[in-house]
């Protein structure tokens, strides 16, 4: 099992929102997901400096020590929004010059995201629990997709819950399980790309990611995958601009659309949509299998 | 004598599991109608009723709605989640909206309509049920079903009656693909009747004469050593 959910607002005026309509949404999947649960947020607008993601896996964290000795080791602007073991990261400096600063001065952090407007949390517990500790109450912008996990094939750590995230502004949930996740690897590590965890669904992030970066569209990328990931899956996508949404052949895994003029919302189920403003006048259906759905805040 | 209604509010105190253990300790000769409000997309309500209840569920249910009904007449006033009326014994369970995956699955007994679309799956390993289908069925419907019937009013996906036993499809649309051992064949005059019953039961107003019937070719009955495995 696993819970799978997503949100985007079609009008800008919802966006302060977002949070507060995804929550209840989040935890109405708490029995498919109760070992781990994240959400990624995209902001309304993107910021022009780079957005990071940050997570601390072990023990506390000195983030104001860690801000110094990032200003004094790259002087420029550097924000930090912290709470707890995570922070969320701006600056003006460049990517790589900010990774190689982590990898020396604060070996224990992870970078779960980059990009400009994507900002990702992701624990494990239960998930009010996580949505209570990283305030995802609080949370604007215009579209997020979450995650309760159930984990079946890889371990229960902040690192293998989702969503996955690979190149900038790009994460992916999963509910399902992939069967060739290693032979995926074998494929794509050749080609530089770099692998976090041993998790299938990190696969399936990082191949659909590579395509788009090859040049292939989010819809190309994803009938790639039909016939390079094998498995059960419904795979939800997030996008700097919108939500991509997929689901197997056999539809092993289940998934509904409330859709109104006001939001796209996409769960595991409908329990998670009924708390939902107008969702008892929304379009509903079920997403047909072997079909993509995109949603683009126009 | 009027009865008042027993009301159960699920977004209130009253669980799926007040809602079920009352049925099932209330099943006398006759017995009150019921209605279950605020369902939201819970999961098992009105599971195992063993007695000739009405069961208005007022919303959305999730899965499993109606499961191993006996007797009891269940209708659902929205969409059920994955296997609607699951091992039903006897007894209705009617979906005003659509049925996700795996509806009818195993039924033995009873009458499950959907007057909307049904999902994937619809009617597997059917025992002995009668579904009808309002609009279309997913794919790999009936799929090893081995007696009762399956109606169709609309389109069925790929693999309609795949390993097929004795059950017997009626589709009135058109069929992505027929599954392995799945024939169509003629309608006698009791394929008709059958058909005209069980849609004036759905409350369906469809011709029985431009349905279809598909049924087991029973080639698959016996193993073959001579088949190199290519069914």
């Amino acid at each position: 099992m696993c819970g799978i959910v997503g949100l985007l607002l079609k009008k800008p005026e919802w966006d302060g929102r977002l949070g507060e309509l995804l929550v209840p949404m989040l935890t109405g999947m708490t029995e498919r997901g109760p070992d781990s649960a994240g959400l990624a947020v995209y902001a309304s607008a993107p910021v022009p400096k780079l957005k990071l993601s940050l997570f601390q896996l072990h023990g506390a964290m000195d983030w104001a020590g860690f801000l110094r000795g990032l200003t004094a080791s790259l002087p420029g602007e550097h924000a930090l929004q912290d709470s707890g073991r995570h922070a969320i990261l701006t600056t003006a400096a460049p990517l790589e010059k900010v990774k190689s600063h982590l990898e020396t001065a604060a070996p224990g952090l992870v970078l779960l995201s980059q990009g400009h407007r994507i900002a990702l949390y992701k624990d494990t517990g239960a998930p009010a629990d996580i949505a209570a500790r990283y305030g995802f109450r609080e949370l604007t912008g215009s579209h997020a997709v979450g995650h309760t996990r159930m984990a079946t094939e890889s371990a229960v750590t902040p690192a293998h819950a989702h969503p996955f995230t690979a190149g900038e502004d790009f994460c992916l949930v999963h509910n399902g399980s992939l069967s060739n996740p290693h032979e995926v690897r074998r494929k794509l590590e050749p080609l530089g790309i770099h692998f976090d965890t041993d998790n299938d669904t990190e696969a399936a992030c990082r191949f659909l990611e590579w395509r788009m970066r090859e040049g292939d569209d989010i819809e190309a990328a994803i009938e790639r995958g039909f016939t390079e990931l094998d498995g059960f899956f419904t795979f939800l996508i997030g996008t700097s601009n919108g939500l991509s949404l997929v689901r197997d052949p056999f539809a092993c895994k289940p998934a509904i659309v409330a859709e109104t003029d006001d939001y796209v919302a996409v769960s595991s189920e409908f329990r998670s949509l009924a708390h939902l403003p107008g969702v008892a006048k929304a379009t509903l259906f079920e997403p047909q299998p072997r079909t993509i759905y995109h949603w683009e805040r126009t | 004598m009027s009865v008042v209604p027993m009301e159960f509010d699920l977004a209130r105190d009253q669980g799926v599991r007040a809602l079920n253990s009352w049925l099932h300790q209330n099943a006398g000769p006759r017995p009150p109608s019921v209605r279950v409000l605020n369902p939201d997309g819970a999961h098992n309500i009105a599971v195992g009723a063993n007695a000739p209840f009405d069961v208005e569920v007022r919303g959305h249910a999730g899965y499993y709605v109606g499961g191993m009904n006996q007797l009891a007449r269940i209708t659902v006033h929205g969409n059920a989640g994955t296997g609607a009326a699951e091992n039903m014994m006897s007894g209705e369970v009617r979906i005003k909206g659509f049925a996700s995956n795996g509806a009818g699955a195993s039924a033995h007994g009873g009458l499950l309509v959907i007057e909307g679309d049904a999902s994937l799956r619809c009617g597997i390993s059917l025992k002995g049920g009668d579904i009808v289908v309002g609009g279309s069925v997913g794919s790999f419907s009936a799929f090893m079903a081995q007696a009762g019937r399956l109606v169709i009013c609309g389109d069925a996906g790929d693999a309609l009656g795949d390993s097929l036993y004795e059950a017997v499809i009626y589709v009135k649309g058109k069929v992505a693909s027929l599954g392995a051992d799945a024939r169509f064949e003629p309608l006698g005059d009791a394929d008709f009747e059958a058909l005209a019953t069980l849609l004036e039961r759905a409350g369906l107003a469809h011709e029985p004469h431009l349905f279809r019937k598909v049924a087991s070719a029973r080639s698959l009955y016996h193993w073959n050593a001579d088949a190199n495995q290519e069914y």
